[in-house]
């Protein structure tokens, strides 16, 4: 198979300008991050950070510091508060395992949405194996949690409830300052965990005045290394480890610390929090640029998720109607744009996104979806670009579809 | 719901872009559309076909996957100039290797083309009113992964009830 992908790789040849929109699903890293990066690799605080020497105190140095940044950047009280790991995967994972085993005596009962990321909504059903019950509150058309049906459903039983902060997929910004009251109020012991990641480095997130115990935030997301997240645990909120090793400077979570990605990561977040403003507007100005111009230029379209500031500012997720998805971003990847597809065609399982399905998208309108994420980086060529080639691709396929399809 | 690597074959890739006998035939002596259980995708296949019972032309149109649309047309290139009898031997199997392999995730989309073409050739029989004693008087494997619009849009809504309740 890897033949084939050579072939597929060159039939890309001759392209003149690429731009790349798939940041859900990973992303480019900017060059000043990389050259932030590099010298943590060979030149200095290449040691282990719990060892007596040099190079160890040099890593030591730079992974506090690392954390202090982001610490900032998130208001946490103290840089303990960080916890890196390998990534938001993990994170989510480690929140949700590690409050569920902390707390099992005290309940078994786990809240989220039916529109969580699979590294929360994957692990809180793998818990239903082990005696827990995970209970989905809905979502509205445009992907908002249904703060009514939170009440009613968190109880005494409850120990954990999780609900993103921005949708990962149709940038939906959450009431999240509600429902950790809501939560709070029905259950003072109950853990508030949020998943961040689509929030950190692009609308205002300070935790100690969300007040949640647990947040994930990413690295990749907002164009850092790919490797490296971090879960936020708030001062004196218990969890348990989620995997056994040697324990050094990351409390909960064992093994060598990677010194280039987490610096990579704190870069990362630099460069989103220096202009916060500004990039955020760029982004916005850019989403909506994209999101008006294929309206304009092209019929039959749906906007998934919500409209202006209700919706994150880099987010873009637009149905096309009588256009099969993967086919798109294939069509599109031969002219140099990259993008993902909710359809049920590019997933394993062949079912589309759940998270479209929440929303109550029919199938026709999950199977023709695609996901974009804009950035501080892109230009107004690189939208217009899109816009000159995407109407010609959907009518490439329209074509082929012709006047096949469920009706 | 995880993704699916899909290192598409060249051949296949050539067919997504160029697609052959693409389109709705208005002289057909017989169609059939035919949905995919599986994801959804949906395909039409029209068939000219003489009174020797040899097919002269094929066309298809598919709201499907780069697979689906490359086996189909592949499939329609095939059978022209093809009796009946032998075109309904055709196998996945053949079409997919003559494709260049299908990812394991995408057999659906080549086991959907043949469906397809089986269904037109028996709804030609039917229309006809005659039954040759080649064709199983059962449908198919690639028959029943080949559904009707109506049967389709049943096991989508199940599907997607599924899903939600996930
Ligand atoms: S994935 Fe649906 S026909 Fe190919």
């Amino acid at each position: 198979m890897i033949e084939n992908v050579k072939e597929l790789l060159k039939a890309h040849e001759g392209i003149i300008r690429e731009v790349y929109l798939d940041i859900e699903n990973s992303s480019m890293v900017p060059k000043e991050i990389v050259e932030a990066m590099l010298p943590y690799f060979n030149q200095r605080a290449y040691g282990n950070p719990t060892l007596t020497h040099k190079p160890g105190w040099e890593a030591f140095e730079t992974i506090m510091e690392s954390a202090q940044k982001i610490a900032n950047f998130i208001g946490c009280k103290t840089l303990e508060e960080v916890n890196f790991t390998p990534g938001e995967t993990e994170a989510n994972n480690l929140a949700i395992l590690g409050t569920a085993l902390q707390m099992k005596e005290k309940g078994k009962k786990i809240v989220i949405s039916e529109i969580e990321p699979l590294s929360v909504m994957h692990v809180a059903e793998m818990l239903t194996k082990h005696g827990f019950s995970v209970t989905k509150v809905p979502v509205n058309s445009e992907g908002f949690i249904n703060l009514e049906k939170l009440k009613e459903t968190v109880d005494s039983e409850t120990v954990i409830a999780s609900f993103s902060m921005v949708n990962h997929e149709i940038g939906t910004i959450q009431p999240i300052k509600e429902a950790v009251e809501i939560v709070k109020d029905k259950n003072q012991e109950a853990i508030f965990h949020t998943d961040a990641s689509d929030a950190y480095g692009k609308i205002k997130l300070d935790v100690q005045k969300l007040d949640a115990d647990l947040v994930t935030i990413s690295s990749y997301k907002i164009l850092g290394p790919r490797g490296v997240g971090a879960l936020y645990v708030k001062e004196d909120t218990k969890i348990e480890r989620i995997i056994e090793g040697q324990i050094g400077t990351q409390k909960l979570w064992p093994g060598i610390e990677n010194t280039p990605l987490i610096v990579g990561f704190a870069k990362a977040s630099e460069l989103a929090f220096q202009n916060f403003e500004d990039n955020v507007n760029h982004m916005r100005r850019l989403r909506d640029m994209l999101i008006n111009g294929i309206f304009e230029k092209i019929s039959d379209v749906r906007l998934n998720g919500p409209k202006n500031e209700k919706r994150a500012p880099d987010n873009v997720n637009i149905s096309f109607l009588r256009c099969e998805g993967e086919a798109l971003t294939i069509e599109l990847s031969l002219s140099g744009v990259y993008v993902s597809s909710g359809s049920a065609c590019t997933r394993r399982l062949l079912q589309p996104s759940h998270v479209l399905i929440a929303i109550g998208r029919i199938f026709e309108e999950a199977h023709g979806s695609i996901l974009m994420k804009v950035t501080r980086y892109h230009k107004d060529e690189d939208i217009n670009h899109v816009l000159e080639v995407m109407p010609k691709a959907v009518e490439r396929l329209r074509g082929i579809t012709g006047s096949t399809g469920v009706g | 719901m995880s993704r699916a690597p899909l290192p598409y074959s060249q051949k296949i890739l050539d067919l997504f872009r160029n697609p052959k006998n693409l389109g709705k035939m208005e002289d057909a002596t017989v169609s059939a559309v035919a949905g995919n259980p599986a994801c959804g995708d949906m395909i039409t296949f029209y068939l000219k076909i003489n009174d020797q019972d040899v097919i002269e032309k094929a066309s298809f149109e598919s709201y499907g996957c780069a697979a689906n649309i490359a086996t189909s047309s592949i499939v329609t290139e095939k059978v022209k100039g093809m009796k009946l009898e032998d075109a309904w031997k055709i196998t996945w199997k053949s079409i997919a290797e003559e494709i260049g392999g299908l990812p394991a995730v995408k057999f659906h989309c080549g086991i959907l083309a043949v469906g397809a073409l089986r269904r037109a050739i028996r709804t030609y029989y039917k229309n006809k009113q005659a039954t040759p004693e080649w064709l199983p008087k059962d449908q198919t494997f690639e028959e029943k992964q080949a559904l009707e619009e109506e049967e389709l849009a049943k096991i989508l809504s199940k599907k997607m009830k599924m899903a939600e309740e996930k």
